[in-house]
């Protein structure tokens, strides 16, 4: 069956270090509300739902069912979730129009890093025999990344900091970023990776909307067309893979049709500033190619929602006319261990 | 807004976990001080060893012994370290190579600073003075000047080979249950039920969670309920819970206090359990320094008719 599938709407909270006084429905609804009332939607006339978030950040068992009571899910509603990202949850949801069961789809994520400890909680995700018992941080990994880009020569601490600061700099023209503006590089935090290269922790959400065909068209003045998705992975061993090397997003951007034509924005889901050096290595992305407009991760990285907010943010760069043809990564787990990619385009203007 | 509520949780498990025939050799290997890895199809041998090939995923489980020394093929200094990581003094994270090996292990090395480390290093393995079968049976690498020690050729075979592991894990978290829910918990140390109002279909959530679950939007209107309500619906418990001091058998009732549009649960007591019935009339029993009611006892009121509940149950 081939349908044309559009993101016609996108929403975001903005992203802060804390969210206490606020239980993570009461953060995500007003985003979900924002989110239909750009396309005039009810939630009764959603036909799916998918939602993308993980229990160990807030450390709240099936705090995804309570996140539900945000949507209207009763009486009971088509619905699904992934403890992924919600760039996964929004994958899930195209391949359900795809196969005309549904016009439009809701997607939503959301992550409450603040009453945890990021770093100690995201070891939980490694392999469980001969990773997890030795409780390496998310930034330790991201570090031994760095350091290998950096003896193979593609990249240096000058060139990372100058990540960062064109990043935040970025910013500063998206006021749900968290960081923004001159933010110093600071001490190390695991050297090589220093405060600045490591993305701010912090609760966010988002939500999307996905239409297909005239509904698109019916709901958005220019909908942003997927016209590929795929996701990819990589040996779950550290030490089996090229931490220079992203061959699984390649291969994904091949899929989903990225190199047939170029971009001209890239919205790369890269928490740390050495990851955005194995992005644009693996994707080709040339001088030309905007990338991360938004600020990207490193301004804002709310852990299960910074994926779907870079299919968000591109998206939403189609529908202002910014954009005619964005490329969106999401990535999961240490290094980049999995990656999304899809291609948005506007219709001829 | 009043301060919002706060208080530490702990998620703690031990996760018990079985290991495949490959996993149980190289694991039941560090007990014995011998690194094992797997040989792969195409002739690389994986160390940490897997029980598929990674590329063609083919089962394998050609063991093959790789010496304790080997090559840093990158690191990462890390000058604070964590808990439950393996060195509590400043180390590196490093990804190891071993002599023999095509692929290489994660874990720490024990250096005096970042200048003593560097990509190409050569380091040996510093064994635990106890093992058991467990990734941490390696202490440490550290720095080795020597030449390569020669692997002896073990064929992966033992005596009480390790079959599971116990991997404890515990994460710290600081809960806050959010404005609905600090509202109502606050309002019921005052001895007051505190409902939330659905602004669209006027139903009253006792406890509230912040949304109306039907409509999908936020309640924030507060509705003061009971204190008197109805039982609804109720089972009789006659399993004695551990650590509970009430005896069996009792009642747990769910309850739709006056105004409420739903019920919630509690125990009633103040009447023997098989006289309890539905649509019987109670009100809460406070004791004294509690947050909430120890249980609910009949106020004396005529039942309550079946009419004014059937949509409660």
């Amino acid at each position: 069956m081939n349908r044309e599938i559009a993101v016609v709407a996108f929403a975001q909270t903005d992203h802060r270090r804390t969210s206490e006084e606020l239980s993570e429905v009461e953060m995500l609804m007003p985003v979900l509300h924002e989110v239909l009332a750009r396309t005039g939607l009810k939630t009764s006339d959603i036909g799916f739902t998918c939602s993308g978030s993980s229990d160990y950040l807030a450390g709240r068992a099936f705090s995804f069912t309570l996140a539900l009571d945000g949507v209207g899910a009763w009486p009971p509603i088509a619905e699904s979730h992934v403890e992924m990202d919600g760039a996964w949850a929004l994958y899930e949801a195209w391949t359900k129009l795809l196969t005309g069961d549904a016009d439009t789809a809701l997607v939503y994520s959301y992550g409450k890093s603040s009453p945890g400890s990021l770093r100690d909680v995201l070891t939980r995700q490694l392999d469980p025999y001969y990773v997890a018992p030795l409780w390496p941080d998310s930034v330790a990994l991201a570090a031994l990344q760095a350091q290998a880009l950096i003896d193979a020569g593609d990249t240096d601490e000058p060139a990372l900091a100058s990540v960062a600061a064109r990043s935040r700099t970025d910013a500063t023209a998206n006021s749900h970023a968290q960081l923004r503006g001159s933010v110093p590089q600071g001490d190390y935090v695991v050297r090589p990776l220093r405060t600045g290269d490591c993305p701010p922790i912090g609760d966010g959400a988002a939500a999307v909307i996905l239409a297909a065909g005239e509904r698109a068209r019916e709901l958005c003045d220019r909908p942003a067309w997927i016209r590929g998705i795929d996701h990819r992975i990589e040996a779950h061993s550290l030490g089996v893979r090229d931490l220079t090397d992203s061959p699984s997003t390649r291969f994904a951007a091949e899929k989903a049709g990225a190199f047939q034509r170029p971009v001209d924005t890239a919205e790369l889901h890269a928490p740390f500033t050495s990851q955005e050096v194995v992005l644009r290595k693996a994707l080709k992305l040339g001088d030309g190619v905007r990338v991360n407009p938004s600020g990207g991760a490193l301004a804002a990285n709310p852990v299960m929602a910074a994926g779907l907010i870079r299919i968000g943010e591109a998206a939403a760069r189609v529908h202002r006319g910014e954009s005619d043809r964005a490329l969106a990564h999401a990535t999961s787990g240490p290094c980049l261990q999995q990656n999304l990619v899809a291609v948005l385009e506007g219709d001829p203007r | 807004m009043p301060e919002v509520l706060k208080a530490p949780l702990t998620v703690e498990f031990p996760f018990t976990r079985s290991l495949g025939p490959v996993q149980s050799a190289f694991l039941t290997g560090l007990r014995e001080r011998v690194v094992l890895g797997v040989r792969t199809g195409h002739g690389r041998t994986l160390v940490p060893p897997v029980e598929y090939d990674p590329v063609t995923a083919e089962e394998i489980h050609d063991l093959v012994e790789v010496a304790p020394t080997g090559t840093v093929t990158t690191w990462a200094w890390n000058h604070a370290p964590r808990r439950d990581q393996p060195l509590d003094t400043p180390f590196a994270w490093v990804l190891v190579r071993l002599d023999g090996a095509d692929t290489a292990l994660l874990h720490a090395l024990d250096a005096p600073g970042p200048d003593a480390v560097h990509t190409g290093m050569r380091v040996r393995i510093r064994w635990a003075e106890e093992r058991s079968g467990a990734i941490t049976d390696i202490a440490c690498f550290e720095p080795h000047d020597g030449d390569p020690v020669q692997a002896a050729g073990h064929s992966g075979v033992f005596t009480n080979p390790v079959t599971g592991i116990v991997a404890p894990a515990r994460l710290d978290y600081t809960y806050s249950p959010g404005r609905a829910q600090t509202a109502y918990i606050n309002a019921l140390a005052e001895h007051r039920n505190v409902g939330e109002r659905c602004p669209s279909c006027r139903k009253v959530y006792v406890p509230p969670r912040g949304a109306c679950p039907t409509c999908g939007l936020a309640t924030v209107e507060q509705v003061e309920v009971g204190p008197h309500g109805t039982v609804t619906t109720f089972c009789i418990v006659n399993i004695k819970a551990k650590n509970l001091d009430i005896e069996v058998p009792y009642v747990y009732a769910h309850i739709a206090l006056d105004g409420a549009g739903l019920a919630l649960h509690g125990r009633i007591g103040g009447i023997p359990y098989d006289q309890v019935r539905m649509g019987l009339r109670v009100e809460p029993v406070w004791t004294e320094g509690a947050r909430y009611p120890d249980h609910y006892r009949p106020t004396g009121e005529a039942d309550a008719d079946y009419d004014t509940y059937r949509e409660l149950l």
